[in-house]
């Protein structure tokens, strides 16, 4: 069932399109994560769910309910859309206590006072805050600010919850803890989520599904596996995870990698003709190493130029023509070293359209 | 043969403390230690009964509640009328919000005296204009306004002092991250809520410090109640200062009564810093925003054109015409005719600028004396800043304190410890002679420059000058080669914050001057007692274009716009 829909959504800033042509609906108690590098709309998406900004076409509804809409001249400001919101800089209010942060959305809407104590006690208890509930909040981390934005969101036990970026601020320790924390809130409340990150992991960890964005466009909405294995274009498999691109130039019925003369192996020369160039792409954990020789039609060769020891893995760099390929070994697995020449087996091989 | 040198005890660090050293001490401590001991010290015994008998007479007494009455009021005022404007600027939709920004800055500009004279010409019981104006056609018996009473000084001062308490909370609010607003609104709040509930008191530190800061400065004031008190017989502590000595000449019992004074407002200024202080260190809360989206306007809806009327005709009415009041009247052939072509004339500047000896020696002196003192203010101000900020040496901490203390001693109280200080007790008069105010001054700006230098001096890496020393530079030519050039701008930016302001000063001028060292402050407020108001006018409208000039010469040179950088 579909909670929060977006119909034919566009904002425009000036001559800048922000998000162009948006259509997207989220499950009641889904965790959904919108991903993409700075400005590619994915903060200005959900600060049109918050209604911060206000749309330029198209329609937002949460449930039945109409909450955006400029064709129909209609905006629900953000203080009447019962929401949960988390902000990247904290924004809880250093002139209030702890328990006064969390108090505040109970107190605007009036209720009464016993019941004001015992939902703001729920969500300090749920976020571990119970024994700091009359300090100032200036005095706590990073991390306890966070929880302090938290609670506070889940003060009104809101139907949705609104993160953004909620844990860059905070360093990758702490990060991994409160994504965890993030998720059980999750689960013990029922609310849905719309995550926006920049960081791939953290959107890969906590969602159901994911939205890949770029320059207002939406990519791919699948779920982390699928975004993650089938990405269905050369931005996608660049921005989720690590990924090599060689060129290929096409050569009658053989094909070379820039600047090389040793021909592509067949099972590399994608099933469909594309065009006359194109890229191959890999990811540096899905290369073998194999003899120089084993060429039996399967394997690249390469120079090895440089190899770095990373703990549990080494990083390999391998020129192949003019191009670059990243190799990712445990340390375990023997490996060539710096100058040798080798043999590569790509384990799977995506094909794009066009080169660099 | 020994290659490394001996570490010499007595070096060029040690020469740059002990000038350090000499020149705070001679130029500020020495005056408002004289001023102390004067107040205290009676036929060699320390003689505190006297002291509050003198506070206790009647006249005193008197000035110290002015002093009181017109600070409380001009501080509520302006905050008030600051917060108001800033929130009005910084949070709605106002139309052209940067063009009112920069126009209540204006008042920064402007000498408050000079507004004074403004006004006085304007509101004054029998002669103001527009009094005048409403008695001769609707036939009222009596002026609509007095400008000579409590409520004409602290309206006037309100006008020119708000900036303070503006300046302080726009910036406050233009800093502070708008989630912190954004998050109120999510979880239910209305803007009107959010105004009073999350903003006002985020921004609570500032608005009190800014309002301390008018405290501060109106208790201090000297010019506004001098123009239009003394008319009324309503003076407050810097004027009766004034008075006393100015009329006995320098006698024992005026000079104690201005040191008991000066004392009292010594105290009372350390008291405001300390409570500024400490307000800023406890309150200060880090509302500093990591991403920028722009804050949420309040959107005015009806009240948008009425309060933008209301800017407009705030602005015209403290502003422009005050301003077009001082520039007509300098234009009219005697005080009193109706402003007619016939009447108006530029005669009257001509005459000031090339004719009349005490206009123009006012002039030359104002800029000799603004030039000298900014130079010499300049350089001591980046060697003892050198001293404070980069050397290790104990006992900067005194420096600092010493440095900084002419923030909090008004002027009429340098003024009045540089006449104890250098009217012949020790050996040097300079009683008489532009010498005496250009020593003042001095005292006065020094705190400027220290605080302008210390700001330079901060941004040079310690590895900076490090890096000169190892690739073989000596302590002079990393000082002369990497520091001065990094810190030029500090330096430059001391030079006008001392140059522009001492053109229009008047509080120690008034205190010092011979009939042949007026400045261009003590000429326009002395011509214009002497009832010679067209000239006085004319005077103050010079001083005007300079003084607006050089500021805008300054703000288009720094690439700043009236202040604060708006965005």
């Amino acid at each position: 069932m579909s909670y929060v829909r977006f119909v034919n959504v566009t904002k425009r800033f000036g001559s800048v399109t922000a998000v162009d042509g948006l259509n997207l609906e989220i499950s009641k108690g889904e965790c959904f994560s919108m991903l993409g590098p700075s400005g590619c709309g994915k903060t200005t998406t959900l600060r049109m769910v918050a209604g911060f900004e206000d749309l330029s076409e198209g329609e937002i509804y949460v449930g039945d309910r109409l909450i955006s809409s400029p064709e129909k001249n209609y905006y629900l400001p953000p203080e009447k859309r019962d929401f949960g919101m988390v902000f990247q800089a904290f924004a809880v209010w250093p002139h209030l206590s702890v328990y006064e942060n969390v108090a505040f959305p109970l107190r605007i809407r009036k209720l009464p006072a016993a019941e004001i104590e015992k939902r703001a006690a729920d969500a300090l208890r749920s976020t571990n805050l119970s024994n700091v509930a009359q300090e100032s909040p200036a005095a706590l981390s990073g991390g306890g600010k966070q929880r302090v934005a938290l609670a506070r969101a889940l003060a009104i036990n809101p139907d949705v919850m609104l993160l953004d970026e909620p844990l860059s601020s905070l360093d990758p320790h702490l990060r991994e803890e409160m994504r965890f924390e993030i998720k059980d809130l999750q689960r013990q409340y029922g609310f849905s989520i719309i995550y926006v990150t920049h960081d791939q992991a953290e959107a890969m960890a906590l969602s159901d599904r994911i939205l890949v964005m770029k320059l207002g466009v939406v990519q791919q909405i699948d779920t982390p596996f699928n975004v993650y294995n089938n990405p269905i274009n050369k931005f996608v498999f660049s921005f989720i995870g690590l990924s090599n691109f060689l060129n290929v130039l096409r050569s009658g019925d053989k094909a070379f990698p820039q600047g090389c003369d040793v021909p592509l192996p067949p099972n590399l020369i994608p099933p469909d003709t594309l065009a006359e160039t194109f890229s191959l792409a890999s990811r540096p954990s899905e290369i073998d190493f194999c003899a120089e020789s084993d060429n039996n039609g399967r394997s690249l060769r390469g120079i090895v130029r440089r190899k770095a020891f990373l703990g549990e893995i080494i990083d390999y760099q391998i020129k192949i023509g003019e191009g670059e390929v990243r190799v990712q070994k445990s340390r375990r697995t023997p490996g060539p070293e710096i100058g040798e020449t080798c043999g590569l087996i790509l384990r799977r091989p995506f094909w794009y359209a066009g080169t660099e | 043969m020994n290659a490394i040198t001996q570490k010499r005890s007595f070096g060029a660090a040690q020469i740059i403390l002990f000038l350090s050293v000499a020149i705070l001490v001679v130029v500020v401590a020495v005056p408002v230690l004289l001023i102390f001991f004067n107040a205290f010290w009676v036929g060699g015994k320390f003689n505190l009964r006297d002291v509050l008998k003198i506070i206790g007479e009647p006249d005193t007494y008197q000035a110290l509640v002015n002093s009181l009455i017109i600070a409380t009021g001009t501080t509520l005022g302006s905050t008030v009328i600051g917060t108001f404007f800033a929130w009005l600027v910084t949070r709605t939709d106002l139309p052209y919000k940067r063009f009112m920004k920069s126009m209540f800055l204006v008042p920064f500009m402007l000498p408050s005296f000079i507004g004074a004279l403004a006004w006085k010409m304007l509101l004054s019981p029998r002669a103001g204009f527009i009094n005048r104006f409403f008695m001769v056609n609707f036939g009222l018996s009596a002026p609509v306004f007095n400008i000579y009473s409590y409520a004409g000084i602290i309206l006037v001062e309100i006008m020119y002092l708000f900036p303070f308490v503006f300046i302080q909370v726009c910036g406050a609010l233009e800093r502070m991250d708008p989630t912190l607003e954004e998050s109120a609104r999510i979880s239910g709040a209305g803007l009107f809520t959010i105004t009073r509930k999350i903003t006002i008191p985020l921004v609570m530190p500032s608005i009190l410090s800014g309002a301390l800061l008018i405290m501060l400065y109106s208790m201090a004031h000297f010019g506004t109640v001098a123009v239009l008190g003394i008319e009324n017989g309503i003076f407050n502590i810097p004027t009766l200062i004034y008075q006393r000595i100015h009329q006995s000449a320098g006698s024992f019992a005026s000079i104690r009564t201005g040191t008991v004074l000066a004392t009292v407002l010594v105290v009372t200024a350390a008291f405001i810093i300390w409570l500024q202080g400490k307000i800023l260190s406890k309150g200060h809360y880090q509302i500093i925003a990591g991403k920028s989206f722009r804050p949420m306007e309040l959107k005015l809806r009806t009240l948008r054109v009425p309060l933008f009327i209301f800017c407009l005709a705030y602005i015209g009415f403290t502003i422009v015409l005050p301003t077009v009041v001082i520039f007509l009247v300098g234009g009219l052939k005697t005080y009193g005719l109706p402003f007619t072509w016939e009447n108006l004339s530029l005669d009257n500047y001509k005459f000031i600028l090339f004719d009349y000896k005490v206009t123009k020696d006012a002039i030359w002196n104002s800029v000799t004396l603004g030039l000298s003192a900014a130079l010499v203010t300049m350089f001591a101000g980046v060697m003892i800043s050198y001293v404070i900020v980069k050397m290790k040496v104990r006992g900067k901490g005194i420096l600092e304190f010493l440095g900084m203390l002419p923030f909090s001693v008004p002027g009429s109280v340098i003024a009045l410890g540089v006449i104890l200080a250098w009217s012949g007790k020790f050996g040097i008069n300079l009683y008489n002679t532009v010498w005496i105010i250009l020593v003042a001054y001095i005292a006065r700006y020094m705190a400027f420059s220290l605080r302008a230098n210390s700001a330079a001096l901060e941004q040079v890496h310690d590895s900076l000058v490090e890096a000169a020393r190892a690739c073989g530079a000596t302590m002079w030519q990393a000082l002369k080669d990497i520091v001065l050039p990094l810190v030029r701008p500090g330096m430059l930016a001391a030079f006008f914050l001392i140059f522009l302001p001492s053109l229009r000063e008047l509080t120690v001028s008034i205190m010092l001057y011979a009939p042949t060292t007026r400045t261009i402050g003590v000429a326009i407020y002395t011509l214009n007692e002497d009832g010679e108001t067209v000239v006085s006018a004319a005077l103050a409208g010079i001083a005007l274009i300079l003084i607006v000039t050089g500021q805008s010469l300054v703000n288009y040179f720094t690439g700043k716009t009236g202040g604060a950088g708006g965005k």
